[in-house]
């Protein structure tokens, strides 16, 4: 009992952590989050424009509903950072001369804020510094608008307005291609013409606002002024990345826990009922003696109180440390200034009550069948057991098998519904294993189809502003460049019905072989002449068809208002993004062949020549290396996904290892006084073991092909319900999933095995020769 | 081959098991059990022996021993000159796979397997096993060869584990109770198998017994008090089952 109990325990102990560490760790982070947000004065409205004077700032504060208005010139600039070959871009935002900025405040880390009027100073962000390894006192140069300045780094600091920092473009965070600095607005705006103008505009709302008014009206300001669209936080590129991500790790902190959970009770009832069976001559002792129901329905629910109760105060401690540790990696990585962990005691409360209620519930349910036996009848020594030939035995099948053996299969076949319950626990445990594995397999699948046959160039080069097609010769002529194609991306809104998304048209050459769109079959399609061409999520997401004419606001230039026809949708894992037709998209901007960038295949071997050449291109903007976006992509999701999912993958593994162990410490319960009897008629050790293990192995084995089924819907279930703008998770199973899953049940089952094994070589043989069946 | 007439007679067969000073104490931490305290006695070949005694005075703790199932404290048990005592667990495997039969209160048949598999459980691994069919038939179940525990009654049930005792040709019957938990008709047929188990086939036979009366089948009556012999008796004349009453 105390090993089986330890078991069960082991089992809730499990599933609470797992909820305790994924709803602990989704809070925690919400909650830091939040207070970063609110302590440093995050915007809710973003705006960026071509050029305003600065006197726009006060019709801008005159806007109902408004509160803080903060002003800003903001410039993309290449970084030159010496022995780093990589092309390095970034993005310099300007801070007031004097004193703190009214929003987006920086958290200082090191060092301190730029001094007033100095123009060789800059503060930059903490994950470009650590990437490398910058500190207060380095040189850095920077390219603003043409001209090299040699600045030096006084601070590194933090903002909640880049805790995700992404070059234009990408789908991840490049922290080693792609910083984020600030420099005082004096010298900023000098630097980069913008003296007495701003070019990018935040403000907070005042308590009664109406939100999308102020956005409509900003809109309407800065419209003459080159202005891309005010947008509020919700498409803010840092929070709205963020809060995917979150989103993400929301739906799995639901998912696993669940499931995790649900197996551990479904376990937890299966082990109760046994037990309670065994019990059952007890139980009827106790009521010949006058104890009423209500009372052996008190002390069973007692003792499954304490196991559960164990369990749960492991589980909530173990969770609890789990979650804070793993808040503490998302806080790196998402770069929070500090960590709020807080574990809410309503989560602890919600893990205590379903799991006592689900052990109570399993108790009554089989003590209910107990307690309506009448005391005289259960007292009774149960007659033998009544077995039968099994059916693989009466088709010829007995002459081959020995006694043993013949006893192993008429024990299973005895009870076929216990013996399937059995062996649907052990499935259980097989199939959390295969989902706490599967998103590797699937990781690489993504890869496969994004770099592999979608976003096949070597190198794109985004330029600052759209260029003539012409363009492409001058990347073509580099020694290295085998091929290109240029591409448009014009930022727009997409709006259909009510509902409504911020991305970019991208526009791309049909035929091209760098850039394939692929079908639901992952074939690569053409480009449709004309229409657009949806991301099948973002068509999910804005609820189109193919067919539905779509409302497309033009973000860029003269912007505007377009109706196009959905000629499609097109199966991307990564990202969300809209096609068109390049020509077709040029026609439509009115203008001629315009380019934002071009992809290139290179031979590898003149990277570092192709890469000092653009640097020195002034209207190269990014340049983003494919073979560095597909580290970038494993380092991602390694450090938020996997991490997560290899703790469940452990839990999972004690959760198997506690089903297994389970049902080996039942079996031999069930057959210690058959065992002991045959040792006591001269068979050894070994001979009885296999009587034992083989109902163990058997067990064992037909539970890995049904837990691979039950896995896999697991799996598609997830699969089906992981669905962010940032990426869809592919139902995809590899071999070594299924043999993972299969190899840790086994093992759990050898494990179990020899400690069950080793309890027979003590089986007391004069005990049950004392006592009746 | 002994039969009646020669019961009498001063043994002359080999001595089958032989104890000398045999204790058995059970630790219980604060109190120490004393079951055997230092017990000689023989058995010899082909003789029935009756072990009565009180409640607790030591007869199954000296079966158990007899038979490999427990060790003794102290003393020295051989059988056939081999010395049993401290043998390592397979050598009295082997010793009880090969060589004793048991038959217990509670029958202990396997309930998975049918009358004649109990049987062949125990032939499939013996040395010269008889067949199990016949062993069957040897009690009298001949016609109940193929069904299980759970079809056959509390007596038949005590026969199958007869059968299944001496299928294996054992040297030695060690029965604790075998009629403890049957009627005294049903306990006559058992004894019945017993006895002529002992006579055709000359197996020696210690049988446990709290009946008195049952006393009057053996060769020789062991009384055990307070884990010593207190007395030996000797039948003049072996009364077959059918003659007991109780
Ligand atoms: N496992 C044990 N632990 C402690 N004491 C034991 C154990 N087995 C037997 N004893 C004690 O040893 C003594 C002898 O027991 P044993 O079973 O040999 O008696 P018995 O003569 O067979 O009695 P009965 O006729 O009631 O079966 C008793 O006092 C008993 O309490
Ligand atoms: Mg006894």
């Amino acid at each position: 009992m105390k090993g089986q109990a330890l078991a069960i325990a082991l089992i809730i102990a499990s599933g609470v952590a797992t909820f305790i560490m994924s709803v602990s760790t989704m809070q925690s982070l919400k909650l830091t989050q939040e207070t970063f947000y609110e302590d440093y004065r995050f915007a809710d409205v973003f705006a960026s424009l071509k050029r305003a004077p600065e006197s726009l700032q006060t019709r801008i504060r005159e806007i109902p509903g408004v509160d803080r208005v903060e002003t800003r010139v903001s410039a993309a600039v290449n970084i030159d950072i010496p022995d780093f070959p990589d092309p390095v871009t970034g993005n310099i935002i300007s801070i007031p001369d004097i004193g703190e900025s009214l929003l987006n405040k920086l958290f200082l880390r090191e060092g301190r804020l730029t001094e007033a009027f100095r123009d060789d100073e800059v503060v930059i962000g903490e994950a470009f510094a650590g990437a490398h390894g910058f500190k207060p006192g380095d040189k850095l140069g920077v390219i603003i608008n043409g001209r090299r300045r040699d600045l030096t780094i006084v601070g590194i600091a933090l903002s909640p307005e880049h805790i995700y920092q992404m070059p234009p473009g990408a789908f991840f965070p490049d922290f080693e291609r792609y910083g984020v600095m600030w420099m005082g607005r004096t010298a900023l705006a000098t630097a980069y013409d913008m003296k007495g103008a701003f070019n990018d505009v935040t403000l907070t709302f005042s308590s009664n606002a109406d939100v999308n008014d102020v956005i409509e009206r900003l809109d309407e300001l800065l419209k003459p002024y080159g202005g891309l669209g005010a947008y509020s936080r919700k498409d803010q590129l840092s929070h709205r990345y963020l809060s995917e991500e979150f989103k993400q790790l929301e739906q799995m902190a639901a998912m696993f826990p669940v499931i995790f959970l649900g197996v551990a009770v479904f376990l937890l009832n299966v082990v109760i009922s046994r037990v309670i069976h065994m019990q059952r001559e007890e139980i009827a002792v106790l009521k010949a003696f006058g104890y009423s129901n209500f009372d052996i329905g008190m002390h069973f629910v007692k003792l499954v109180l304490m196991i559960v109760s164990t369990g749960v105060i492991a589980g909530i401690t173990g969770g609890g440390r789990l979650g804070e540790w793993m808040s503490n990696i998302y806080m790196e990585f998402y770069r929070f200034p500090f960590l709020k962990y807080e574990l809410q005691p309503e989560i602890i409360i919600i893990a205590a009550l379903v799991s006592a209620a689900a052990a109570i519930l399993g108790t009554l349910h089989s003590l209910r069948k107990a307690a309506l036996l009448p005391p005289a009848q259960a007292m009774r020594p149960e007659p033998p057991a009544t077995y039968r030939e099994t059916l693989p035995e009466q088709l010829g099948l007995k002459r081959l098998l020995s006694q043993p053996t013949r006893m192993i299969i008429r024990h299973i076949g005895r009870r076929p519904v216990k013996s399937l319950l059995s062996v649907t626990g052990i499935a259980f445990a097989c199939a959390i294993m295969m989902v706490g594995s599967f998103q590797g397999d699937a990781l690489d699948f993504m890869v496969y189809v994004q770099f592999g046959l979608s976003q096949r160039e070597d190198i794109a080069v985004t330029f600052v502003e759209p260029t003539s097609g012409r363009a492409l010769y001058e990347l073509q002529s580099l020694e290295g460049v085998e091929y290109g194609e240029v591409f448009r991306t014009v930022p727009a809104r997409l709006r259909f019905r009510h509902r409504s998304y911020r991305t970019a048209i991208q526009g791309l050459k049909s035929g091209g072989d760098l850039q394939r769109l692929l079908d639901a079959d992952l074939k690569p399609i053409d480009l449709p002449r004309s229409g657009i061409v949806l991301t099948d999520h973002l068509g999910e997401m804005l609820g189109v068809r193919e067919g539905d004419r779509l409302t497309v606001e033009v973000l860029e230039g003269r912007r505007p208002v377009l109706t196009v026809p959905v000629a499609g949708l097109v199966s991307q894992y990564l990202g969300v993004s809209a096609y068109m037709n390049l020509s077709a998209l040029n026609r439509l901007m009115h203008e001629g062949n315009a380019v934002s960038g071009v992809y290139l295949a290179t031979d590898s071997r003149y990277l570092p020549g192709i890469f000092k050449k653009l640097k020195e291109m002034p209207r190269v903007a990014g340049t983003g290396i494919r073979e560095k976006a597909i580290a970038k992509f494993y380092e991602t999701m390694g450090e938020t996904i996997l991490i997560f999912t290899l703790i469940n993958t452990l839990l999972a593994g004690i959760i198997a290892f506690g089903v297994v162990y389970n049902s080996a410490r039942i079996a031999l319960s069930e057959r210690s006084r058959e065992l002991a009897s045959l040792r006591v008629l001269g068979f050894t050790r070994g001979e009885i073991s296999y009587i034992l293990l083989g109902e163990l192995s058997i067990f064992t084995l037909a539970a890995v092909p049904l837990g691979f089924l039950i896995g896999r819907g697991m799996c598609a279930y997830i699969a089906a319900n992981l669905k962010t703008d940032l990426y869809r998770v592919p139902l995809i199973l590899e071999a070594d999933t299924y043999a993972f899953a299969a190899a840790v049940v086994l093992v759990c089952a050898c494990i179990s095995g020899l400690i069950v094994r080793r309890k027979l070589d003590h089986l007391d043989l004069i005990a049950v020769l004392k006592a009746k069946e | 081959m002994p039969d009646n007439s020669m019961s009498n007679t001063i043994s002359p067969e080999p001595v089958v098991f032989r104890a000398r000073g045999v204790t058995k104490v059970y630790d219980m931490g604060e109190v120490k059990v004393h079951a055997l305290r230092g017990l000689d006695m023989e058995l010899y070949a082909g003789e029935m022996v009756v072990l009565l005694g009180p409640s607790g005075s030591g007869k199954s703790t000296l079966l158990n021993i007899l038979g490999g199932l427990d060790t003794a404290t102290s003393g020295h048990v051989s059988y056939h000159g081999r010395d049993i005592t401290g043998a390592p667990d397979k050598e009295l495997t082997e010793y009880r796979r090969f060589h004793v039969g048991f038959v217990f209160q509670f029958y202990n048949l396997i309930p998975s397997l049918t009358a004649l598999e109990n049987v062949a459980v125990v032939t499939e691994i013996a040395l010269e096993p008889m067949d199990p069919a016949e062993a069957l038939r040897l009690v009298g179940l001949g016609n109940r060869l193929d069904h299980f525990p759970a079809q056959l009654s509390g007596g038949e049930q005590q026969r199958v584990a007869i059968a299944r005792a001496v299928a294996k040709n054992p040297d030695v019957l060690l029965c604790d109770e075998p009629t403890g938990a049957l009627d005294s008709a049903t306990g006559i047929v058992v004894l019945e198998v017993l006895e002529r188990v002992n006579r055709e086939l000359g197996t020696a036979t210690v049988l446990i017994t709290h009946n008195a009366d049952i006393a009057g089948m053996a060769d020789r009556v062991i009384y055990l008090s307070d884990g010593l012999i207190s007395r030996v008796h000797r039948n003049e004349r072996k009364k077959s089952p059918h003659e007991l009453r109780w």
